[in-house]
């Protein structure tokens, strides 16, 4: 099982390597969109500033419909996902094999995101071990409900619009609880940030759960 | 055993009956070719028989197992070559192929010995597949087929795209296959070649059987005349029943040529 | 099956669609001219006689939904799989319903259409947006089990993370403006509290009379789609001698 995570984790991430599509255009359409919002608040530091962690997420949330597009448009070109069918890999292991490369994508933008905050928005990192926790709870939830939707929309007609219709309403609390973490860890707001890691948690867990029960349908009906 | 035995099976594309109702038996290290117009249901069989469809009705039982049931069986144990070739663009061949391997708990050794089975030259296994001609391709995907030493081969024509050199490997790894005890189904225009093989042709159409015969010797061009002669019977023969008990009609052709079949291995 | 065969009433809708219209009667006599006054709230305290009940049944079809989801994937029964499909669809209409009264009342008692602190209303908002997304995917089409199966994953997906959205919101909010007590501190005249209980009831009816009709159109739906089969059967035997669908059936 663990050997199968591993396989699939690593074929997508050297697919990445080769195709460098998250770092060619996934990191500076992430960049591209925390450069809009400053026009958008006015170039105004004190809101920049105040708004930062919900702008940052948000920009995740973005960046999580254009990984799970690339990700489920890995196996569905060229039918591979029949290989993976017919290879007889457990789907839950496909699941959260996939699942683990989508998160080390986003946390990998999220990382050159920071740097974007840090210089654009003049943001101040308090608490260093807070912030990374976030950024390693957060995406692991949103990558499990994200990698499981992408298999989902995978033979639907209109997958594209389909995507971010059905995957940002889920996301919501995980940019309500990321949020109010980063607020703590950038010293924005006075509340304790570690206390909603908790929430995260468990938003990772629920969704990771239904993935590993669910998938195996999914990848059967795409 | 019958290693693909289908009854009355149905199998829904959508709405769209792309099997209306076929009846198959087909014995261990039998070739089958499956011929028929375009649309007409082969390639909708094959990945019946590699357990990625569901049946709609019907008994469909492949290599023991209920595909009702239980398909993830089915699916490790066949080796299935689909109008694509299931691989990833920006992985080289040997990665590909080695996924494969890893995935399917095949020895990584066995990769090389596919690849160069399939006449694949040493130079490309290190190109990433996006960059390979089409033919070139092809030729991965059947190493991927080969490497796994399917029980069942379920080949969708196979030659297409092939330079003369991959068809004669074609040929010659599905006869290989059929002597090592495997059991191939072919879906091929390309009938003159696969005549030299020993095989039996069924031919579909309209989702459903409407010929089934068997090549007794390949190299006898006079019984493959007359075993299309046969096939014409059989095709009038369903044209005179009412389309409603055309199944019935169907099955009993089957079954006697089934018999037939079997019966000529054994002599 | 004949044509006339094929309707979605029967006696016993016949009889329930009449006890719903003359409850709505009722409770607009009730509501209208009944209930009093509010001593804070004025007028708009008949608007719970709406917003509630259809908060209620918005949480009744949510959850039948789930149920629905989970049968389906399970047993692969068709016929939860189109009672998930109909609460769903009555789950959004009420669920717009609750958000339009709550927003509708919101304005002349919090003196705004829209409160990001009231925790139960943001929650119904996003629970709106998944099962609008719910029916998005299943109007995107395909193989009736793909989608099926599809749909189900999303119910459900929608029916685990809605606690986690709810005490996301909650926590965030940090407070709430919801009557949490209206109902039970006793502020409500008596009249208002029957005519309140009368609203339930009657919506609750007319929840599982527009129900029953509904999946009796997902099922006929099913089966005109099981009668379309055998003629499409006929019709592909037919591509094999080469014969036109018509010769075929004559």
């Amino acid at each position: 099982m663990l050997a199968d995570v591993w396989l699939v984790t690593h074929k997508d991430l050297r697919i990445e390597w080769r195709s460098r599509v998250t770092l060619s255009q996934v990191v500076p359409f992430a960049l591209t969109v925390l450069v809009l919002f400053g026009f958008a608040l006015d170039a105004n530091r004190g809101v920049l500033n105040a708004a930062t962690s919900g702008l940052f997420w948000l920009t995740v949330l973005f960046v999580t419909v254009v990984a799970v597009t690339r990700s489920t448009a890995i196996e569905t070109s060229d039918g591979a996902c029949r290989a993976l069918l017919l290879a007889g890999i457990e789907p839950s292991a496909v699941f959260f094999g996939k699942t683990l490369a989508v998160a080390v994508q986003i946390l990998g933008v999220e990382i050159l995101m920071v740097g974007g905050v840090l210089v654009f928005y003049g943001a101040t990192v308090e608490s260093l071990p807070l912030l990374l926790a976030t950024c390693a709870v957060a995406t692991v939830g949103i990558a499990a409900s994200g990698t499981l939707l992408g298999a989902l929309v995978a033979g639907v007609r209109a997958r594209e619009t389909v995507l971010p219709v059905l995957l940002l309403p889920v996301l919501a609390p995980v940019l309500i609880a990321a949020s109010r973490a980063f607020d703590d860890a950038l010293g924005v707001l006075a509340v304790d940030g570690w206390s909603w890691l908790g929430l995260l948690a468990g938003f990772g867990v629920v969704n990771a759960a239904l993935g590993t029960l669910a998938y195996g349908q999914l990848l059967e009906e795409a | 055993m019958s290693i693909v035995a289908l009854r009355d099976a149905v199998v829904l594309l959508g709405r769209f009956p792309a099997l209306s109702g076929v009846d198959l038996e087909v014995g261990a290290s039998e070739v089958v070719l499956l011929q028929g117009p375009n649309g007409a249901g082969k390639s909708t069989l094959l990945r019946l028989c590699a357990g990625l469809l569901r049946p709609h009705s019907g008994r469909s039982v492949v290599l023991g197992h209920d595909l009702s049931k239980s398909r993830a069986a089915v699916r490790r144990s066949v080796g299935l070559l689909g109008h694509d070739t299931a691989l990833y663009d920006d992985l080289t061949v040997t990665e590909n192929l080695q996924f494969l391997a890893r995935a399917s708990r095949i020895e990584l050794t066995a990769v090389g010995s596919a690849l160069e089975r399939l006449g694949v030259s040493a130079r490309l296994h290190d190109v990433v597949v996006g960059r390979l001609s089409a033919g070139q391709r092809r030729r991965v995907a059947l190493a991927g087929v080969a490497l796994r030493r399917p029980e069942l081969w379920l080949l969708d024509e196979p030659h297409a795209g092939l330079d003369q050199g991959g068809r004669d490997l074609v040929d010659g790894l599905v006869s290989e296959a059929a002597a090592d005890g495997a059991t191939v189904l072919v879906a091929s225009h390309e009938l003159d070649r696969t005549l030299e093989l020993k095989t039996r042709r069924v031919t579909i159409a309209g989702g459903t059987i409407i010929a089934d015969v068997a090549d007794s010797d390949a190299a006898d061009t006079d019984a493959a005349d007359s075993d299309v002669a046969d096939s014409d019977a059989a095709d009038s023969d369903v044209a005179d029943s009412d389309a409603a008990d055309s199944d019935a009609a169907d099955s009993d052709a089957v079954d006697t040529d089934v018999a037939g079949v079997a019966g000529g291995r054994g002599s | 099956m004949s044509t006339d065969a094929a309707t979605t009433g029967s006696r016993t809708t016949r009889l329930l669609g009449l006890v719903v219209l003359v409850g709505v009667l009722a409770l607009i006599l009730l509501g209208f001219f009944g209930a009093p006054e509010d001593d804070e709230q004025r007028d708009a305290v008949r608007m719970i006689f709406v917003h509630v009940p259809s908060a209620f049944l918005t949480y009744t079809a949510f959850l039948t939904t789930a149920v629905g989801s989970v049968m389906w994937l399970w047993k692969r029964s068709r016929w939860w799989d189109i009672v998930a499909h109909s609460a769903a669809e009555m789950g959004v209409i009420f669920c717009g319903l609750t958000l339009f009264t709550g927003s509708v009342w919101g304005r002349p008692t919090w003196n705004t259409y829209w409160d990001w602190g009231d925790v139960r209303i943001v929650t119904n908002l996003i629970l709106f947006l998944m099962m609008v997304g719910y029916l998005a995917l299943r109007a995107a089409g395909g193989d009736e089990n793909a989608v099926a199966t599809r749909a189900a994953v999303v119910g459900l997906l929608a029916a685990v993370n809605l606690p986690i959205i709810n005490r996301s919101v909650e926590w965030w909010a940090n407070r709430t403006l919801h009557q949490k007590s209206s109902l039970t501190d006793g502020n409500l005249e008596d009249l208002t509290l029957f005519t309140l209980f009368v609203g339930v009831v009657v919506w609750a009816l007319f929840f599982v009379w527009a129900m029953i009709h509904r999946f009796r159109i997902g099922w006929l739906e099913h089966q005109l789609s099981s009668i379309d089969l055998e003629a499409a059967l006929v019709q592909r035997r037919a591509e094999a001698t080469g014969e036109s669908a018509e010769e075929a059936n004559l």
